[in-house]
């Protein structure tokens, strides 16, 4: 009996003490590493959409809570007027979530480009997605709210496939018709946000 | 048969070097090995881990029941392999991306389990320390000896700076997975006839 104490009050004492220090270590790394995930994973796809902007889109950016789910929006400005919006969909592809960074231009509502953020798709298959000019600019120009048209085109939309990774493109698109739907619902409030940006 | 601290030290360095002599910890040993950077990386972390759990375990020895010792040996480890993981992501983010998932599992790493086992659980702080540091030092250089054998040979080049000539051919397969178990092969056969002299 005495034993069976000893062993459960060592335990306990150990992992209370584990728990209390990662803890601390958690919070007190948080905030670096938000900016880790933005400098390396969210950053050069945001990047890579907004290629003649006149802002920094890392710096001008907010976030909503969408779902219990805090999201981070990023602002491009063209001739000092914020005019594009990019937001990150997330869906599941042939290794995992595919996660892609959907830019939209909140004048006419048209994809301006899109960037794939974090995936695990097979490499040299499914992660051709991230490189595939051919794929990733013919979501160029397709209004966001025409959400039948962002689906490959064996699924009867306006997506060129990518040549033996069918999976990762249609979650590819998944990703994007899910950011688009975002889009959608919150509409009046991104603009307020985005309104706040401008001058 | 009682060794001294720089006997502890050395010992983890060749006569015992984890991945060649003990062969434990095989799985990073294969799988990160790409690059020369990704290895010393990868061995850096265990390093610190195997440090740290040697140290606490070796301090706590006489507290552990003995019953209990693999899950406190578990929960120690588990602790320091969260530890450096949040601090790769919060200061060394693109080394983080490059290993992944083979940080957090650092913690079944049975060359960590097996120090604290066989070695902290049975002797005190400062050799423990030495074991540690050793190992730990032995596994790095392995890693990243091993890195850079299947780096050169499978892109011709180390951390970007071209180490053949410019009629090399690199042989692909080396960064792929046959290429690890090529290469430790390779590895581990000079290893023997260098140590059978």
């Amino acid at each position: 009996m005495r034993e069976m104490v000893r062993m459960v009050a060592t335990l306990t004492i150990l992992a209370a003490a584990a728990g209390g220090l990662l803890a601390t270590v958690k919070t007190t790394t948080a905030e670096r590493i938000e900016q880790a995930v933005l400098d390396y994973v969210q950053g050069p796809a945001v990047m890579s959409i907004m290629e003649d902007v006149s802002n920094d889109p890392l710096e001008d950016r907010f976030a909503l809570t969408i779902d219990n789910e805090e999201r981070d929006f990023f602002i491009g400005k063209i001739d000092g007027a914020p005019r594009i919006v990019a937001l990150e969909g997330k869906a599941s592809g042939y290794g995992g979530d595919i996660g892609v960074m959907v830019g939209i231009d909140i004048e006419t509502g048209e994809i301006v480009g899109i960037g794939i953020t974090t995936h695990s798709e097979t490499p040299g298959v499914g992660s051709r997605a991230e490189s595939d000019v051919r794929f990733l600019t013919s979501f160029k120009g397709i209004p966001v709210r025409e959400q039948d048209k962002i689906y490959i085109g064996e699924d009867d939309g306006d997506i060129s496939n990518i040549g033996g990774a069918t999976v990762t493109a249609r979650g590819v698109c998944t990703a994007v018709r899910r950011a688009g739907e975002m889009y959608k619902n919150y509409e009046s409030e991104i603009k307020t946000q985005v309104e706040a940006f401008a001058g | 048969m009682a060794k001294t601290v720089a006997q502890e030290f050395k010992k983890g360095l060749w006569d015992e070097i984890p991945p060649f002599r003990l062969v434990l910890g095989l799985c990073p040993v294969l799988a990160v090995t790409t690059t020369a950077e990704n290895g010393l990386g990868m061995g850096l972390a265990t390093t610190f881990v195997l440090v740290c759990s040697n140290m606490l375990v070796s301090l706590l020895r006489n507290n552990i029941p003995s019953r209990i010792r693999v899950p406190c040996f578990i929960i120690i480890i588990a602790t320091f392999v969260i530890l450096v993981e949040l601090l790769m992501q919060a200061f060394a983010y693109g080394l983080f991306l490059e290993l992944g998932i083979f940080i957090p599992l650092i913690v079944v790493n049975c060359l960590v389990l097996g120090r604290s086992e066989a070695f902290a659980s049975k002797n005190k702080f400062v050799p423990s320390l030495a074991d540690g540091l050793g190992m730990g030092i032995g596994f790095t250089l392995s890693l990243g000896v091993l890195g850079a054998v299947r780096e050169s040979l499978g892109t011709g080049m180390i951390s970007g700076v071209k180490v053949f000539g410019p009629s090399f051919e690199p042989f692909e397969f080396m960064v792929q997975a046959p290429g690890a178990f090529v290469a430790l092969g390779l590895l581990l056969c000079v290893m023997n006839i260098i140590g059978k002299k």
